[in-house]
């Protein structure tokens, strides 16, 4: 485990150009992350609402571009605040952040499709309001359905569908959206255990064959730890980044070193937790 | 959480299992009930209501508690309606007032639509106007029958000034309360998506509040046809034409109850025909495309 120190905030402000191949071998993760160009920056980032206690104090953070970070927290720490500062819905009180300049797909815990809309149709609005002509809208909603696994029920509304497909239409709409950056507020919590293992596999799977830089936010470890590259835990009331940790793939597939580095995040976030008792 | 937080999650599978694993799942998570066919008991089922209601009236009037020529039954009505029928005067009064209806009805959409739109997008009219359109909903349009006759005369002008006063304000009504009911969550997806304000007009806020402005429409239609009877019963003479509410007041003068009842009955009729065939499959195939019959007792 190493704390994040204040002095690794990186010097450069504005904001850097978004390559297209970002994409990287699995091994690579752990190499040095100055070298990389940066994706997002948090400098000393807050937010409060209103006249309130702050939600968010002196957020230090960097994810590299085609990096996997998985955000942990308890409840109450700021996670989607977080998120919203990063897609720019929200601003921040105090800070600087420097984020992709043509803004960051989002994804949420419901899949917030249109109803009126087939699986296909939520994908190709996704395309429209990006400027994708009709033609093209049509090839590139079925390309990523396919990529999703859903070729079959591209003509199926929201409500023909099950939770976890659902899901996999919401991402192949943020895929559509055709930004560098993805955010990710919890998408899998609300399914069922199968359903969130295979959905599991499956975005580790697209993460790997599309090169996005995936911010994926989490309040479980073990889902953090079997997606992360890296797993920076957020501390409650003010949210905070107070510890990070190195994922490798051994973690994903040797039991024993998985369950030690689980075990260790878990001890770390109950101390994060009881401190507010 | 109901898993122990100390057993992790591993990779595996490889990716040909995994793809028929979420093949598998798929099929059993999504059901695909599509019901073909007609439902008898749809069609049934009002008939036998209809049918016993009558038998009801019949048996009412064999009891011979009031004078006939006041309290016709069931077959002197039908008797009066063939006549009225075979003159052509039913016909024609149908005709007419349906034709009111429809014209009426269909600029009052197209002034109702916009004004709603706007209303329900932009707080300061909203909050300006918002009251005066709830009030006009509230007063009867009929209120408006004596000061249009005496801006328009007996002209059809007058007949569809009463209605636009009945059916716009419902309409706007029912426009801004879908507005109202659209999750919020809907926006903000649309705003992720990177819509301009005229993109989340067209392509979120109008679909998700179409429900609630098809009920509106349905509301005015009823407000529409409401208004146009009062206004031909009251107004009648003139250069205006003979409508159902015309032939109702015909009765009334003759003190002939069964063109009253014949006339009442044709006005039910034309509202039912216009509920079943207009507006119940548009409805129904709204919400049955977003999943929302599921259950119901339609």
């Amino acid at each position: 485990m190493t704390e994040l120190l204040a002095e690794q905030r990186p010097a450069a402000a504005g904001v850097h150009p978004q390559g297209a191949g970002a994409k990287q071998a699995d091994g690579a993760r752990q190499a040095d992350g100055g070298s990389r160009a940066r994706a997002v920056v948090l400098e000393g980032l807050g937010k409060r609402f209103g006249g309130g206690a702050p939600v968010l104090e002196d957020v230090n953070a960097t994810v590299h571009q085609g990096e996997f970070v998985a955000l942990l927290g308890a409840s109450g720490c700021g996670k989607s605040t977080l998120l919203n500062i990063i897609s720019g819905l929200d601003v921040p009180t105090s800070g600087a952040l420097e984020v992709p300049v043509d803004g960051a797909a989002f994804m949420f815990q419901d899949s917030s499709l249109f109803p009126w809309l087939s699986a296909r149709g939520n994908v190709e609005l996704a395309l429209k309001l990006r400027g994708v002509g009709r033609v093209e809208r049509r090839a590139r909603a079925a390309e990523l359905l396919d990529l999703v696994n859903l070729g079959h029920s591209a003509d199926k509304r929201p409500h023909e569908l099950s939770g976890g497909m659902r899901q996999r239409v919401a991402l192949a709409r943020s895929l559509a959206q055709d930004r560098p950056l993805l955010l990710m507020d919890e998408p899998f919590a609300a399914l069922d255990a199968i359903t969130r293992d295979l959905l599991h596999n499956e975005l580790e799977r697209v993460w790997q064959e599309t090169g996005r830089t995936i911010i994926f936010v989490t309040h479980n470890v073990r889902e953090a730890v079997r997606l992360g590259q890296r797993v920076l835990l957020l501390s409650s009331r003010p949210g905070r980044v107070v510890a990070e940790w190195q994922v490798s793939e051994e973690h994903r597939t040797n039991a024993g070193a998985a369950g030690e580095l689980t075990a260790d995040i878990t001890a770390r976030l109950r101390e994060e937790i009881r401190r507010h008792a | 959480m109901p898993e122990t937080v100390t057993s992790p999650l591993l990779k595996s599978g490889n990716a040909e299992e995994m793809r028929s694993l979420e093949a598998g799942l798929d099929s059993l998570q999504s059901e695909s009930v599509e019901k073909t066919g007609i439902d008898w008991s749809r069609l049934l089922l009002p008939l036998v209501a209809l049918v016993v209601l009558l038998l009801a009236w019949q048996f009412y009037v064999s009891l011979g508690l009031r004078r006939r020529d006041q309290v016709p039954g069931p077959l002197d009505v039908l008797g009066s309606l063939g006549t009225l029928w075979h003159e052509g005067t039913a016909q024609e009064a149908i005709w007419t007032s349906l034709q009111r209806g429809f014209v009426g009805f269909a600029i009052s959409i197209v002034v109702a639509t916009p004004i709603g739109l706007l209303l329900s997008q932009v707080r300061v009219l909203r909050r300006a106007f918002g009251p005066l359109i709830s009030g006009l909903q509230v007063l009867p349009s009929v209120a408006w029958v004596p000061a249009a006759i005496i801006w328009f005369g007996l002209t059809d002008a007058t007949v569809y000034f009463v209605m636009f006063m009945g059916a716009i304000p419902s309409i706007i009504n029912g426009l801004i309360s879908g507005v109202d009911q659209i999750p919020p969550q809907y926006r903000r997806v649309g705003q992720i998506l990177g819509a301009s304000r005229w993109e989340m007009a067209v392509n979120v806020v109008l679909p998700a509040a179409l429900p609630g402005y098809v009920g509106g429409l349905k509301q005015g239609w009823a407000f529409a046809w409401r208004s146009l009877m009062a206004a031909e019963i009251i107004a009648v003479g003139g250069t205006l034409g003979f409508g159902l509410g015309s032939l109702l007041e015909q009765g009334r003068q003759l003190a002939d109850m069964g063109m009253v009842m014949s006339a009442i009955l044709a006005i039910l009729f034309v509202g039912i025909a216009v509920e079943l065939l207009v507006f119940a499959p548009v409805e129904k195939r709204l919400l049955r495309g977003r999943g929302l019959l599921v259950g119901s007792t339609r």
